[in-house]
């Protein structure tokens, strides 16, 4: 059977499944797979099914927590010429479904994200959400950098770690993050090899 | 409950589905023998149920490891722990022990590496000084290497070692980018680097139509819809039901072997986990293959008036030599002559592209055998979890080491439009080397059944008695040196600190590398062994053993290859025995 033949057959194997799965893509970029209860089935074992759902179905975070992660992850992750912001693709989702499903990140991000309104509060007598932008970045810069914090931030540093973490990782996995990093694969093809061109710009 | 007993006398019942069980199971159904296959998982046909092309974002934790080990995307079902199935420590061991319950077992999961044991690792003894020669020697078992290569299909090239024999192989597929540059700082090393060999189908095989060449999705953890790779299900079980003389009952797990006056097998008990009903089955010839560990357990736990320490133990050696490969090395780094490479679809085979077998043979060194080194790097798809996990996770503290663009400093960490310009410019520029070596078989590390525990069908658990020898430590040691070497001739940024004495040279504990094997071992004397050369047990004729428990001695390379060669000549040795009326 040559190539052709193969990638046909994968084709009607695939019919159902992995045609299936595409079907369930997010083809806008606000849907995050936490708000699409449609997982693809295929693969998966009935607990996982059914944790997944359980997991779905109830909230961690309160609405004012959430609001915070949004506009944080936004500062982490801006919109730019490339591609859309963390909340454009999905990020807070994700993050309210990861926090339930390894759940020692719960207190680190709830407890950070009090610190962070207090710290606010003390400084510009508005929580986070409710400072302006250049307040809201005053505030990050002075957690956002280890090496340069002040010793009396470093809960904030700990917090803004895990957050932006978090953050890259909800964004850089969506379908969005995955089309600006560039990755080609995923797609039937044929591996022949680091392009000539390639090779020849790394002396190799 | 009832206890349901089948008045049915099958020819074979096989214990198992996976590497072992699934190729004995293909060569007595080929031979027109009638076989049983019970397996403990749900039946798996990775045509229809594997994840293979999936999108990380079609995961809601984008592939991470809540529920399975290797990330949720990974074929096998299980792993490190399973609920209501524990197993129990002793002398401070803390042995790992992956169980994948599913048609096809471990092969569900592996990364297909496929190599063949050399002439000197089956008389190790002779050649090294160090542990027990086999019984069998590399010329018999080299014609059952040929014939899984034929039958299966790996890849790899023909380079000639001694003790790295060359098979029939097809076309190895090329290295990535950042393999490219492992290569040149290995070879730098003066260690030869050769393509990799794996199970993968990198061309059509020759006289089977089931089965496509592969696609290049790297995924053969995933299993293969098209059964471009090596799973047990795909390749063996699967066509053996085609036959029409295999069934397979899934969810059956296996209590006991049971036993006649005679002492010889007649049957086995089980629970059907679909139905919670206890099953009594009768079998001219049982063939156990539940896995290293499982299958000694299944032997303990097999007690009769003949058999009063358990089945096929009259040597008292099942559960002891328990040896898995040593594992350490991390050479894990950023190239930051990668950054802003350029893209292209780089997944490549889900199995090694490029790897050095053992280069330091017959070297003095404070350790008595070797290693190899698994090379990898590329532009794999961003996911969280699994094997590499989300390498952005990385960017935030190595940018501030790492000149602009425009060659000037900033601070590590950050927040914006140049940290969100960081992880772009970092993707895909990860590679390195694993280590891979053999530990020696010693009978004071062993699995027991612990009398006190029982799992939630009642069947009495084992307890794990594993310690690392100095050996063990001193090739750690080795490992982590070499992949530091490789790290800094490739002006590579270690993602991995080096490790002391304390936590022995990063070598990671034992079980983590999934090779464990030697608990029902062959020998050639019955006092000290419990099989023969053939995987028949001493105490009980009609009772083989196929799976890695059988192992006398591991070596450096994976055992998979040498599970499916040895389990094809047991399985050919019962065909031949049933002819001449011994079985």
């Amino acid at each position: 059977m040559n190539r052709r033949e193969s990638l046909k057959t994968l084709g009607a194997i695939s019919a159902g499944t992995i045609l299936g799965g595409c079907a369930s893509h997010p083809d806008n970029n606000t849907a995050g797979p936490a708000a699409n209860t449609t997982i693809d089935p295929t693969g998966r074992q009935d607990f996982e099914m059914a944790r997944d759902k359980e997991l779905a179905g109830r909230q961690y975070f309160d609405p004012h927590e959430k609001a915070t992660i949004a506009a944080l992850a936004d500062i982490i992750i801006p919109k730019d010429d490339h591609s859309g912001s963390a909340s454009e693709a999905g990020v807070p989702d994700f993050i309210e479904f990861i926090v339930k499903d390894e759940p020692q990140h719960q207190l680190p991000m709830r407890g950070g994200l009090r610190w962070l309104d207090m710290e606010c509060l003390d400084r510009f007598d508005k929580d986070f959400i409710g400072c302006t932008p250049q307040q809201q970045v005053a505030i990050v810069s002075d957690i956002a950098y280890p090496s340069l914090a002040k010793p009396g931030m470093q809960a904030g540093v700990t917090f803004f770690s895990k957050m932006r973490d978090l953050t890259a990782i909800g964004f850089f996995t969506s379908k969005m993050g995955i089309a600006d990093l560039g990755y080609k694969g995923n797609t039937p093809g044929k591996w022949e090899g680091v392009p000539p061109e390639v090779l020849k710009k790394y002396g190799l | 409950m009832q206890l349901i007993k089948n008045a049915a006398v099958y020819d074979v019942v096989i214990i198992g589905s996976g590497a072992g069980g699934g190729m004995a199971g293909y060569v007595l159904a080929n031979a027109g023998i009638k076989v049983l296959m019970l397996e403990a998982g749900p039946f798996f046909d990775p045509a229809k149920d594997s994840q293979q092309l999936k999108w990380s974002y079609q995961s809601p934790r984008r592939g991470g490891n809540a529920t399975r080990p290797m990330g949720d995307f990974d074929a096998a079902f299980g792993g490190w722990q399973i609920d209501g199935e524990p197993y129990t420590q002793k002398d401070g061991s803390d042995f790992q022990w992956f169980r994948s319950r599913m048609l096809g077992g471990r092969t569900n999961h592996w990364a297909r590496i496929s190599l063949r044991m050399g002439p000197r690792d089956f008389k190790c003894r002779t050649a090294f000084g160090d542990g027990d020669d086999w019984p069998i020697t590399y010329e018999e078992i080299s014609p059952y290497y040929d014939k899984v290569d034929r039958l299966i299909g790996v890849y790899g090239s023909v380079e000639g070692l001694p003790n790295d024999p060359d098979g029939i192989f097809l076309p190895p597929p090329p290295p990535r980018l950042g393999e490219h540059f492992v290569k040149k700082a290995v070879t730098a090393q003066g260690i030869k680097v050769i393509a990799g060999r794996g199970s993968v189908l990198t061309a059509p095989l020759p006289g089977n139509k089931d089965r496509q060449p592969c696609f290049y999705c790297g995924q053969c953890n995933r299993s293969c819809k098209i059964y471009g790779d090596f799973s047990s299900s795909s390749c063996l079980v699967i066509p053996a039901i085609k036959t029409g003389n295999l069934t397979v009952t899934s969810n059956a797990v296996v209590r006991e072997i049971l036993t006649g006056d005679d002492g010889l097998a007649s049957g086995v008990s089980y629970i059907n986990k679909d139905d919670g009903q206890e099953y009594r089955i009768r079998a001219r010839t049982v063939i156990l293959a539940a896995s290293t560990c499982e299958s000694a357990r299944i032997l303990l736990n097999s007690r009769s008036t003949r058999h009063p320490n358990g089945l096929a133990n009259s040597s008292n050696a099942v559960g002891k030599y328990l040896h898995d490969s040593t594992q350490g090395g991390a050479g894990v780094a950023v190239l930051p002559q990668l950054f802003d490479r350029p893209r292209f679809n780089e997944d490549g085979v889900g199995s090694l592209h490029l790897y050095s077998p053992w280069w330091l043979d017959g070297k003095k060194l404070p350790f008595a055998r070797g290693y190899h080194l698994e090379i990898f790097g590329g532009m794999w798809m961003p996911g969280y979890g699994g094997y590499f996990g989300f390498e952005g996770a990385v960017v935030p503290y190595l940018n501030g080491y790492i000149p602009r663009r425009d060659g000037k400093m900033k601070p590590g960490g950050g927040f914006g439009a140049s940290l969100k310009d960081d992880y772009r410019r970092f993707y895909g520029s990860i590679a390195g080397l694993g280590c891979h070596g053999a530990s020696t078989a010693r009978e004071d590390n062993y699995c027991e059944i612990d009398p006190n525990v029982v799992d939630k069908y009642g069947i009495p658990v084992l307890r794990f008695r594993y310690k690392w020898s100095s050996d063990d430590i001193a090739q750690a040691k080795h490992m982590q040196e070499t992949a530091q070497a490789v790290v800094h001739a490739m002006g590579g940024i270690p993602l991995v600190q080096p490790q002391g004495p304390e936590t022995n040279y990063g070598l990671d504990k034992p079980g983590k590398g999934i090779h464990e094997v030697g608990t029902v071992r062959m020998g050639d004397d019955p006092k000290k062994a419990p099989l023969n050369k053939w995987g028949q047990a001493n105490d009980c004729k009609n009772l083989f053993v196929t799976d890695g428990s059988v192992f006398t001695q591991q070596s450096e390379k994976n055992p998979t290859w040498t599970i499916l060669a040895l389990s094809m000549r047991t399985a050919e040795f019962i065909i031949d025995q049933r002819k001449k009326r011994n079985l």
